[in-house]
């Protein structure tokens, strides 16, 4: 452990300041951590397996099962194959995108990070954009395997096709749907600091409290409901429109994206202001 | 070269810094003492543009901090707490930030090297001593080669190896020629570092001088006399020009007159002596003192113990 004190430097140190040098500085925070590999492990291993095994278990029960749900699955082929799995697979991006700003603040991370971008916002669009990409790319691998899983094994029973209507873009959508899932999550660390907190709040909305609303009487509960930025957002994973529906898939997805926007300029702003 | 101009910060209704100015220059090492809780790392804080300050500015070489394009290569920071994801490698932390501002992978084993954990670059950063941990800082700190260092409590937590290399470390940066602006509560520790010394109590300036004068003004020399004629040697003392305190034990603290001059006044007077012991005070009392009064000063009320500090508003 003992350095002599050699001179600082042999040679000038040259820097040049660039959003890709932040992207290059996130990408690294990222695969360096143990966090985003069980993150992202547990939705790449979660999504198809459960795919599997609930597909699976509805070949395996056909002839028990009752007839108006049979059509279901005849009529939307791709619901069943991408929704059996998309449950168990949101909590997992939900921890990792809180944990990528907050676990800043557990840590005291954040002070080296705003000390090497004291303008502090290019630093969380860095991490936004980064995340998302990653989460994206990894989303397009899942949601792909489990289309091709789920297909085959219902081949037996009915035929399903990235040829059907709304399937290729139900299966990017879904792929889409948790990018930007990650940064509505990613948001909502960077507001509350606090990883418990923010995992806890995160999961308790998108699984329990925004499906909840639907129980809430008469047209109101009906709008509330269909604007909630998790509720509207899982639109674009479905391969048809559902009978009251009240958004389109693109336009379910947009006030997702509207609501993700909103929180990070709040994330931003408190960013900005609040002392690190 | 570091200015912070009437910097002041509240958090809530506790004043942490209160219109505090000072200059820091380069080529040296510039002590920042205070007892814990007067406003050290806030101040650093400040200068770094980690917090915001309520009044006042602070430029570093005539820019805030946050005006930076890439501050690496400006001022490069050690903070007290540690900044630094445990599970992320000493390696891969370095390299997260240099990156930052296209600072290359060569540079990131160059500071390692220079701070000695090139065996441990791979090791993640949690299972890192306190020691190891400072090093890991002032490897950040060093990335760009900034001719600005601010250092929080460095030395805090490490052996006395690691102390004297720091130390002889800061030492060398400064006479490279680098504004070294390092933090400390060990008055001692400051005295055999620092060239400068700028002492704060409460948030406020209390002194902003060359460590020598300092040492000069803080340890002045007494004498202490015992005399059973103390009364009457009191009075001599003081007409020969002396300054004379009595101590609880009815003893005379002399001030100004060397133990030579005691002895002819004692002499000339008649008066027996039965003891002059030349003392020198020690600089933590130096120090201690001097914050003790500035405490005092701002929070009226305490007493003379040591553990006097308050927090504020207790009193008036």
């Amino acid at each position: 452990m003992t350095a002599t004190a050699a001179r600082p430097t042999a040679t000038p140190v040259t820097s040049h300041s660039s959003f890709g040098g932040l992207l290059r500085s996130e990408w690294t925070k990222l695969r360096s951590v143990r966090s985003t590999g069980w993150s992202l492990g547990l939705l790449a291993l979660l999504y198809p397996s459960f795919t599997a095994l609930l597909v699976g278990l509805t070949v395996a029960n056909w002839e028990q099962t009752d007839p108006s749900d049979l059509a279901l699955v005849v009529s939307d082929p791709t619901a069943v194959i991408l929704g059996s799995g998309f449950l168990i697979s949101q909590p997992a991006i939900c921890v990792l995108g809180v944990m990528v700003i907050a676990s800043e603040y557990s840590t005291g991370m954040i002070r080296a990070s705003l000390l090497a971008k004291p303008r502090r916002i290019p630093m969380l669009a860095a991490k936004g954009v980064m995340l998302s990409l990653v989460v994206l790319a990894v989303s397009l691998v899942a949601a792909f395997v489990s289309f091709f899983i789920g297909a085959a094994m219902l081949s037996d029973k009915v035929e399903a096709s990235l040829g059907d209507p709304g399937a290729l873009r139900a299966v990017i959508g879904t792929a889409l749907y948790l990018a930007m899932l990650s940064l509505f999550s990613l948001a909502i660390g960077a507001i509350v600091r606090r990883t418990a907190a923010g995992i806890t709040s995160v999961i308790m909305f998108v699984l329990v409290l925004a499906p909840l609303v639907q129980l809430l009487p008469g047209k109101f509960g009906e709008y509330t409901h269909a604007y909630l930025p998790t509720e509207a957002g899982i639109l674009i994973g479905q391969a048809t429109q559902h009978e009251g529906d009240l958004l389109t898939p693109w336009q379910g997805f947009g006030v997702f994206g509207l609501w993700t926007a909103a929180l990070l300029a709040l994330a931003a702003f408190l960013l900005k202001h609040r002392d690190a | 070269m570091i200015e912070a101009k009437n910097l002041t910060k509240r958090y809530g209704d506790k004043i942490a810094v209160k219109d505090l100015s000072f200059t820091v220059e380069p080529g040296k090492v510039t002590g920042f003492l205070g007892p814990n809780g007067a406003g050290k790392s806030t101040t650093m804080r400040l200068l770094l543009g980690l917090d915001h300050p309520n009044h006042g500015d602070a430029t570093i070489d005539g820019r805030r901090y946050r005006d930076l394009a890439t501050p690496f290569t400006v001022v490069g920071a050690l903070l007290e707490a540690k900044a630094v994801h445990p599970g992320r490698t000493a390696y891969n932390h370095l390299l997260c930030l240099a990156q930052t501002q296209g600072i290359g992978k060569k540079r990131v084993s160059e500071v390692l090297d220079l701070v000695g954990l090139r065996e441990v670059a791979h090791k993640r950063a949690g299972g890192f001593s306190l020691g190891m941990g400072q090093r890991l800082g002032l490897a950040a700190a060093l990335l760009g080669d900034p001719a600005v260092l601010v250092l929080d409590e460095p030395v805090n937590g490490l052996d006395p190896e690691g102390i004297l290399w720091v130390r002889t470390f800061m030492r060398q940066l400064a006479a490279e020629g680098r504004t070294v602006f390092v933090s400390s509560h060990l008055m001692n520790e400051m005295a055999v570092t620092a060239d400068h010394l700028i002492i704060i109590g409460r948030g406020s300036l209390i002194v902003d001088c060359p460590t020598q004068e300092f040492i000069d003004r803080g340890t002045k020399q007494t004498v202490l006399v015992r005399s059973p004629h103390a009364d009457e040697l009191a009075e001599a003392i003081v007409r020969a020009g002396g300054t004379v305190s009595r101590t609880d034990d009815g003893e005379l603290s002399v001030e100004d007159l060397d133990t030579a001059r005691i002895g002819e006044i004692a002499s000339a007077g008649g008066h027996v002596l039965h003891e002059v012991v030349p003392q020198r005070g020690t600089l933590e009392e130096a120090f201690m003192a001097l914050t003790r009064d500035s405490v005092e000063y701002v929070g009226s009320g305490s007493t003379h113990d040591a553990g006097a500090r308050k927090s504020g508003g207790d009193a008036q």
